[in-house]
């Protein structure tokens, strides 16, 4: 039999868990860990320049691949750097799993050097936390940790190891558990069959039905199911910002996004819904304005895999728990059974209505008659270079909701941003774990100057990896949607959304070793965004492109008020 | 309206603190809180009383389902169950009082277990209602402590909660 130490069961049963990537930093606690890792090629680790960022790579990694990201860094400081990271994935049902160091056992409660109570700071921002009290626990505590992060609804799972469960001379037998099992956590693997067949029911009887598709589709890898769904029905799609390439964004049947910054005939045509059929999403406040007044003539159909996401806010009419894959599965058979279908010539009347709300908008957009670019035209041209088909990570702010309305996503996991929490600082990490993993696609980082700056110091672990991900910085010279409020609700008081002292992105980069082009007009997008994905397409690229810090995004919605409440532009509301 | 939650939960280090964590956090209230281990010593049973409308405390018992260490949940409020608490509360008995205090707690069928000069103690078991009709009977101004378990239930008949 084969002893070995904790530190080497850490390693081989992440690899035994599947684990490709570690993002991480090192420190004190985790040294025998990385002496561990140094010993073995299986796993290969990333070092990082900041805990942050690792947490976001690995959060990228997950979104794009739909397996849990890793994470490793040391106790105190290491992990509380982690949070911000652990509470995006959380907030979006991300997996990961994150192994925190931690002082020796005999010092904990000692306030010893670096030790933080990682398991209660980080209580309320993980599915589940494990701690190890015992080496030779190591291996199952790793699988079920995987387990948990993986099933249900998905998200991050925090081991805490203090030093002395790594010692190298200690060993013991290493067995990884062939199956985990957990009493206590049996996620549903499909839904009610009752409940299931009064959904279609309702679907069939529908004369102004809307499917509202959220991340949760994706996360279950069902996007293909929604859109045979969808397509057979003839009904209408939008879809959260979660949701985005769930339903393709080109397709006829998709009303674009909803909520907040959605498409006008999406937030009008849930208002005069009579049946709403949601999918994996969860009612997000982003999303229905007032909920006193949402959507008054519609009955609900909620599916979701967590029972706690139903009739949280909104009350559903018809609830089911389940996987969304499942669940539509059996909608599907339960649909070619009947002999009914929906009510063609109401469809038919809702879509000429449809129609005639989507000319009300149209996405549209003033340009401006000098050089200073408009972002919405950045976003449509870098969705004409990479012919819609890049994965796409963003930052927080006026060029997200930018991105999100003007690239339209035909496939989902290819939209990658912190919908839930809005981390600033999410973008280029998550554009780093997906490159990586995705060397030959195209993956570009739609930022803003305020975002970018929240974890530039990763353009250095690009260089020493060389992940030659797109930087696309929306230059604004401000904190753009912080600016548009104070625009909207404080009489244009910029109270610190200014960004004065820019740095100069083009040297910056080149100082890290990378491209940089600055792009002040019109003229010359053209050519950089060819240089970007063309010459420099093995590069990292930062493109610091000026836009017009006056644009307001719209839609937006009148808050405290219905779906259909929204100012279209400076001057129109609805 | 006031609800009885009984759990069963994994006797683990920090399951407790999660389950507690979850109250402060989403703003839900607890009024009481009894944890003890059961015949099973890998599991702890927990019963909590908390008040909130339908809506609420479908959330509540939610969001308690969906931590790992739960096993098992029920709301005993939902069937015939029964309720009961423990008190001990010292009072200032002198002279008159002192007869009078004795009938008192007889009269809820309660144990005098400790006795000074000016002090009895009084042990009190039954459901909070009752332990607080009898604070209300002796009169508060001679209470000078009290100590209470907070709600233990169970259901009634048949029923039982276990894996
Ligand atoms: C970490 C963090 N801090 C603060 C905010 C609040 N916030 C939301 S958008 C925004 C401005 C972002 O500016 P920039 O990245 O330049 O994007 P722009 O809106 O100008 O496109 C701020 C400060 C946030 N979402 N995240
Ligand atoms: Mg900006």
């Amino acid at each position: 039999m084969e002893l070995i130490s904790g530190g080497d069961m850490l390693v081989r049963a992440l690899h035994e868990s599947g684990v490709e990537y570690i993002y991480g930093y090192p420190g004190g606690s985790l040294l025998h860990v990385y002496d561990a890792v140094y010993r073995q090629s299986a796993v290969k680790h990333v070092l990082v320049r900041h805990e942050q960022a690792a947490a976001h790579m690995a959060d990228g990694y997950a979104r794009a691949t739909g397996k849990a990201g890793v994470v490793m860094v040391t106790s105190g400081p290491g992990a509380t750097n982690t949070i911000t990271g652990i509470a995006t994935a959380f907030t979006d049902s991300i997996p990961m799993v994150i192994i925190t160091g931690q002082v020796m056992s005999h010092l904990i409660g000692d306030d010893a050097f670096q030790e933080t109570d990682m398991l209660g700071v980080s209580r309320p921002i993980v599915k589940h936390s494990f701690s190890v009290t015992r080496p030779e626990d190591i291996p199952d505590i790793v699988a079920k940790a995987f387990y948990i992060a993986n099933t249900g609804r998905p998200g991050p799972v925090v081991i805490d190891i203090p030093k002395d469960m790594t010692m190298p001379n200690e060993r013991y037998e290493y067995v990884y558990p062939k199956k985990v099992k957990l009493r206590s956590y049996t996620p549903p693997q499909r839904g009610h069959s009752g409940q299931i067949k009064k959904a279609v029911e309702l679907l069939l009887a529908a004369k102004r039905p809307v499917i509202y598709a959220g991340g949760g589709v994706i996360i279950d890898g069902s996007s293909d199911k929604l859109r045979a769904l969808v397509d057979r029905l003839d009904f209408p799609c939008t879809n959260t910002l979660m949701g985005l390439g769930s339903y393709p964004g080109t397709g006829e049947r998709s009303l674009g996004m909803l909520g907040m910054h959605g498409t006008y005939e999406a937030n009008v045509a849930m208002h005069n819904a009579d049946v709403i059929l949601a999918v994996g999403a969860r009612f997000d406040d982003r999303v229905t304005n007032a909920t006193s007044k949402f959507c008054p003539d519609a009955k609900i159909i909620h599916i979701d895999i967590d029972p706690s996401s139903i009739s949280k806010t909104i009350t559903a009419d018809v609830p089911i728990v389940g996987p969304v894959g499942a669940v539509l599965d059996e909608m599907t058979a339960l649909l070619d059974e009947a002999n009914e279908v929906p009510d063609a010539e109401a469809i038919a009347s809702w879509w000429k209505q449809i129609n005639e709300w989507r000319q009300r908008h149209g996405g549209r957009y003033e340009k401006n008659e000098s050089q200073l670019m408009k972002p919405q035209e950045v976003i449509e041209a870098m969705w004409d270079a990479t012919k819609g088909d890049a994965y796409v990570t963003s930052d927080v702010g006026q060029h997200q909701m930018f991105a999100a309305q003007y690239y339209k996503f035909d496939k989902p996991n290819r939209w990658i941003n912190s919908g839930g929490l809005g981390t600033m600082g999410f973008g280029f990490p998550a554009a780093m774990g997906i490159k990586m993993n995705f060397p030959d696609e195209m993956v570009v980082c739609v930022t803003g100057e305020g975002s970018i700056q929240m974890n530039i110091q990763e353009l250095s672990t690009c260089l020493q990896y060389g992940i030659p991900v797109k930087i696309l910085c929306l230059n604004n010279g401000s904190l753009g949607m912080v600016r548009q409020w104070q625009d909207m609700n404080y009489e244009g008081r910029h109270s610190h959304s200014y960004m004065e002292s820019l740095p100069d992105f083009v040297k910056l980069v080149e100082a890290y070793g990378h491209v940089g082009i600055r792009v002040k007009g019109r003229d010359e997008l053209p050519q950089a965004l060819e240089d970007t994905f063309g010459k420099y397409n093995d590069r990292l690229v930062f493109l610091d492109v000026a836009v017009d810090e006056t644009e307001h995004v719209y839609p937006m919605q009148v808050p405290m008020g219905t779906m259909r409440d929204m100012w279209l532009s400076k001057t129109e509301r609805t | 309206m006031r609800h009885i939650i009984s759990i069963l939960l994994e006797n683990e280090p920090g399951a407790l603190s999660r389950v507690v964590g979850l109250f402060a956090q989403r703003g839900y209230n607890i009024e009481t809180l009894t944890v003890a281990p059961t015949e099973d010593e890998t599991l702890s049973r927990l019963t909590m009383t908390t008040d909130g409308d339908e809506r609420k405390i479908e959330q509540i018992t939610k969001h308690l389902n969906r931590l790992i260490e739960v096993v098992k949940l029920v709301d005993l409020s939902e069937g015939a169950h029964i309720e009961r608490e423990l008190m001990l509360i010292k009072v200032r008995a002198v002279g008159a009082q002192r007869a009078e205090i004795k009938r008192t707690a007889d009269i809820f069928r309660g144990q005098v277990v400790d006795v000074s000069a000016s002090v009895y103690t009084i042990q009190l078991t039954g459901t909070s209602d009752k332990l607080e009709a009898f604070i209300e009977a002796i009169g508060e101004s001679c209470v000078l402590e009290t100590v209470r378990t907070g709600v233990s239930g169970i259901a009634r008949g048949e029923k039982v909660l276990s894996l």
